[in-house]
């Protein structure tokens, strides 16, 4: 038994090996996710951000159909990355409304201008208040919601345009 | 909790942005600055929001100092945190199945380099 335990500190290097091995080669997720996903969606009233446009809030969530709620600003680049997905969905039905962190409303209008305006509704979130109330932390993000205000799945990172059918689907599933 | 929200987000905006910008009351401000130290920057996370330089920081920072400045506790501003991000955003996780093994392994490690010693506290004759 003693001759065998001789093993133990290299088998001991193999496990840690093992570990860090895995580690390395997996892709880093360095986001931070989002801990009110099938929790209910914190209430909140925004203003609007552009004329003839209307403000969010929470209640308009809950009116019996799953929405989109997109989180972006008129600075962020992958928010025009992810302007023509967003312009698919639409043109799927997938109802998409928005909150503009940090911004000001010529410059969202500015971006609606060049990338196209899928969105519903604008909520002006200047200070990221409700931002951190939805536990986001970044620009851009989408929480599916569905029609009782429950926040069913959260979409981090500008949505590419695979990701389009899923999306549809998810939303589908969410009535 | 969402009518503290809804007290947050009905208030009169300040004027002064409270990202970059001490409270007035000195001691208010102390508290503040102990638990920012304490708070996990979600863009750039290596840094607490103390130090980081991000947008996200600065409304972090705003967030710690008006909840402070109503009279909150710096507890309760955390946990409001730690129950939208999880745990990793606070430098002082709480105890829990998953934050287990960070807290037990030092005195673990403590121990087994005892008892791989442990020839060495016995008295030599």
């Amino acid at each position: 038994m003693k001759r065998a335990l001789i093993w133990l500190p290299l088998g001991l290097f193999g496990v840690l090996f093992a570990v860090v091995a895995a580690g390395l080669m997996r892709p880093a997720d360095t986001a931070i996710h989002s801990t009110l996903v099938d929790k209910p969606l914190p209430s909140f009233r925004l203003g609007p951000m552009v004329p003839g446009k209307p403000g969010l809030a929470s209640s308009d969530f809950a009116s019996g159909k799953p929405r989109l709620l997109n989180v972006f600003a008129s600075w962020c680049i992958p928010c025009i990355a992810e302007a023509p997905q967003l312009m698919a969905l639409k043109a799927r039905g997938v109802p998409i409304d928005a909150i503009a962190i940090h911004d000001k409303g010529p410059a969202i209008a500015a971006f609606l201008r060049r990338n196209g305006d899928p969105y519903g509704a604008i909520g002006d979130d200047s200070r990221s208040r409700v931002q951190m109330a939805l536990g986001s932390s970044g620009v851009p993000e989408t929480f599916l919601i569905d029609g009782h205000g429950r926040i069913v799945r959260q979409y981090i990172g500008d949505i590419r345009a695979d990701q389009v059918d899923q999306i549809v689907r998810d939303w589908a599933a969410a009535r | 909790m969402s009518l503290l929200l809804a007290l947050l987000l009905s208030a009169a905006t300040p004027s002064v942005d409270y990202g970059n910008t001490q409270l007035p009351d000195a001691r208010a401000e102390a508290q503040a600055r102990a638990l920012m130290g304490e708070l996990r920057c979600v863009v750039c996370q290596g840094q607490s929001i103390a130090d980081s330089d991000a947008d996200m920081a600065a409304d972090m920072r705003a967030l710690v100092r008006q909840r402070i400045a109503r009279g909150e506790s710096p507890e309760a501003i955390r946990n409001w945190l730690i129950e939208r991000y999880g745990d990793y955003v606070s430098y002082d996780p709480p105890l829990s199945g998953a934050t287990a093994l960070l807290w037990a392994t030092p005195v673990l490690l403590l121990a087994v380099g005892a008892w791989i010693a442990r020839s060495s506290f016995r008295k030599r004759r």
